[in-house]
């Protein structure tokens, strides 16, 4: 589906061929985009910009998940404990060891990625459904470990109140602020995720997905690439738990947990399983569903007035679950691929076939 | 370690471990038949113990009625679920039926929060909260001979969970509805070119389904209260099922067992951590199990391994 090529547009160069951004309006389209979510803290009110702010560092979590269970296959219900690991070496490394916020980052993110190995490592004696097993058992040790560990450094269930990152004097301490941070992140990673998936990184990933024994036969280290994609995954969650620990100014065994990785995992499967855009949207479509089903609580307070107090809690799961359900049942491989077949059936007008 | 309370330790996980083998025994039979492994079982529990609730505190019925009548909703809203969420996953790749009952988890558990309220309640007592048994044991710890205290509640909810494998053992082994379901679990083109009407075995294994985690959850319930954190107790049986291979009841039981042994046994340790690791117990016996024995303890050796 990729290669079809709007009628009249050809490949000149091989540079040309390989552009993921073709043509000089589409350049102009993605610098407005990008433009006009750097200036909404000036025009957006507060909550619209902690809305974005939330739905960046989803995508960024979602993205990892999808290089782990959308291209390489291995199914992950973990992803918020590596958003933990990440969000507390972040949050150690710039409060007790006084680190610059641009330095613990990708320090955080590589703590993550190394704590994701261990929890990958049974994927060299088992698959399927057995490996997602093993990522459950990481969202059940890791928050286990911060409670309980080093009470002195991590302080137990309480968990770590997380300074205010500071870049050049400037402290990034509203969400009007910390937009900048994020989005800027989000852009890298989208980068980085995308240039992943068509290198030989992300075909081997694919090929393992695919069918892992034919992957091996021509050559596909299985427990090498295995292991890449864990640890990819993990860096991305590592990236996500710190920007969220710091935004959120607090962390602690429950900040992220399992219902985050299902959310996750159901982000992911909304926008499209195995594409780069999926990840994007699926995220942004949960994070809005969930926005729902805050704002139509009031309603539904009227119907069950016994439940006042608990709607909130009541109703993310429940419009999360049906959700997700819904695209299971009738949009199985996702918004991503509904996008594909809109773009081809265009291109083709008025001939469909 | 205090080994003086070891005996003790050991002896009141086991017992707890009855209730979670019964739980488990509510997985397995799902993936015995269909290869779905149910991640919405807790909720199932968490339905079935508020149902209970319902009838016999809010409608005043008798208990006994009032389980019944849970039992019977649980095993309509197990066929409904087979029916309208599992079935058009039929072919669908091994993450679509994960996500399905992991959505399905979601929704129920909004959905029990939204009808029923998040209220901790007080569950009817259905056995009698009287003396613990004690029991003297020969072994001597310091002139006096170690003496076992066992609650009343314990012990029963062991008994009626022992009770409870049994009877869908035998159901397993002895019933043609049971055959059918062990025919389909292995191989369901085959069990259906012999006549057998697989999708009926399917609903009837989601019933039966229903039906156990209504027994679990007032099992649970009725020793520790109900609220709508009763769901979470499902993911110490995750780890039992796979202990035991996910297809065998013996091995889930002796999983069940395991995991409730492991438990008590962290907490006769005299290091505070160690002692507060009974809660991830189950996933460290099950990260040990998978990379040393991935076919679990009792499983066929047809599990996907590499």
């Amino acid at each position: 589906m990729a290669i079809q090529r709007p009628a009249g547009e050809f490949d000149f160069s091989y540079a040309y061929d390989m552009a993921t951004i073709r043509r000089r309006w589409q350049w102009v389209m993605l610098l407005l985009f990008l433009a006009g979510l750097y200036t909404l803290p000036l025009y957006a009110s507060r909550s619209v910009v902690s809305l974005v702010n939330r739905i960046g560092i989803s995508i960024i979590a979602v993205q990892g998940l999808n290089l782990l269970t959308g291209y390489t296959g291995q199914i992950s219900i973990g992803q918020a404990a590596f958003m933990t690991a990440g969000g507390y070496i972040s949050a150690l490394l710039v409060n007790n060891l006084g680190w610059p916020f641009p330095a613990a980052l990708p320090v955080a993110a590589l703590g993550a990625g190394l704590v994701g190995l261990i929890f990958g490592l049974p994927s060299l004696r088992v698959k399927g459904f057995y490996l997602t097993m093993a990522t459950l058992a990481a969202q059940f040790i890791i928050p286990w470990f911060t409670r309980q560990a080093f009470p002195e450094v991590l302080n137990g269930a309480q968990g770590l109140n997380v300074n205010v990152p500071v870049i050049f004097g400037i402290e990034f301490n509203e969400p009007g602020k910390y937009i900048y941070l994020t989005l800027t992140t989000l852009i890298i990673t989208t980068v980085i995720a995308h240039n992943i998936s068509r290198s030989r990184l992300g075909r081997a990933f694919v090929a393992i997905r695919d069918n892992d024994l034919a992957a091996e036969l021509l050559g596909v280290n299985l427990f090498k690439y295995k292991l890449q994609a864990f640890f990819l995954a993990a860096v991305y969650a590592g990236v996500a738990g710190s920007l969220m620990a710091h935004h959120l100014r607090h962390i602690n065994s429950e900040t992220f947990n399992l219902v985050d990785s299902v959310l996750l995992l159901g982000m992911l499967v909304v926008g499209g399983l195995g594409t780069n855009l999926g990840a994007i949207v699926g995220a942004i479509v949960v994070e809005f569903i969930i926005e729902g089903a805050t704002l139509s609580a009031p309603f539904f307070v009227e119907l069950f007035p016994a439940t006042a107090a608990g709607m909130i809690q009541a109703l993310r799961p429940l419009f999360f679950g049906v959700t997700l359900m819904l695209f299971l049942i009738f949009e199985p491989r996702g918004l991503a691929h509904r996008w594909q077949l809109f773009k081809a059936a265009w291109r083709l007008r008025p001939f469909s076939h | 370690m205090n080994w003086q309370l070891l005996p003790q330790f050991a002896l009141t996980g086991i017992l707890a471990g009855g209730p979670i083998a019964l739980i488990a025994l509510g997985l397995v039979l799902i993936f015995k038949s269909s290869y779905i492994f149910n991640f919405a079982q807790g909720q199932l529990l968490l339905l079935g113990a508020l149902f209970t609730w319902y009838f016999s505190i809010e409608l005043e019925l008798n208990l006994w009625l009032s389980i019944f009548l849970a039992v019977a909703v649980m095993a309509l809203i197990g066929f409904a679920i087979e029916r309208f969420a599992l079935r058009p996953m039929t072919g669908q790749p091994l993450l679509s039926i994960i996500l399905m009952t992991l959505g399905l988890s979601q929704a129920l558990q909004g959905l029990a929060l939204l009808v029923f309220g998040g209220a901790q309640r007080n569950f009817p007592q259905i056995f009698s909260a009287g003396d613990p048994y004690k029991i003297t044991t020969p072994l001597v710890h310091e002139g006096n001979n170690i003496i076992l205290i066992l609650k009343q509640n314990l012990v029963w909810s062991f008994v009626v969970a022992v009770i409870g494998v049994i009877i869908i053992g035998g159901f397993f082994q002895y019933t043609r509805t049971g055959l059918a379901m062990r025919a389909t679990s292995e191989d369901h083109e085959l069990a259906q070119s012999t006549g057998l009407r697989i999708r009926r075995i399917f609903g009837i294994s989601w019933g039966l389904a229903g039906v156990v985690a209504t027994v679990g959850g007032v099992l649970l319930a009725t020793s520790s209260g109900l609220d709508l954190s009763l769901s979470l107790v499902v993911l110490a049986a995750f780890p039992a099922v796979l202990l035991g291979g996910l297809d065998s009841i013996p091995g889930t039981v002796a999983g069940g067992l395991l995991i409730g042994l492991s438990q008590g046994l962290v907490k006769v340790s005299k290091v505070p951590i160690v002692r507060n690791s009974a809660e991830i117990m189950p996933y460290v016996v099950l990260m040990i199990v998978l990379l040393i024995r991935p076919e679990g303890l009792f499983g066929q050796k047809r599990i996907e391994r590499i």
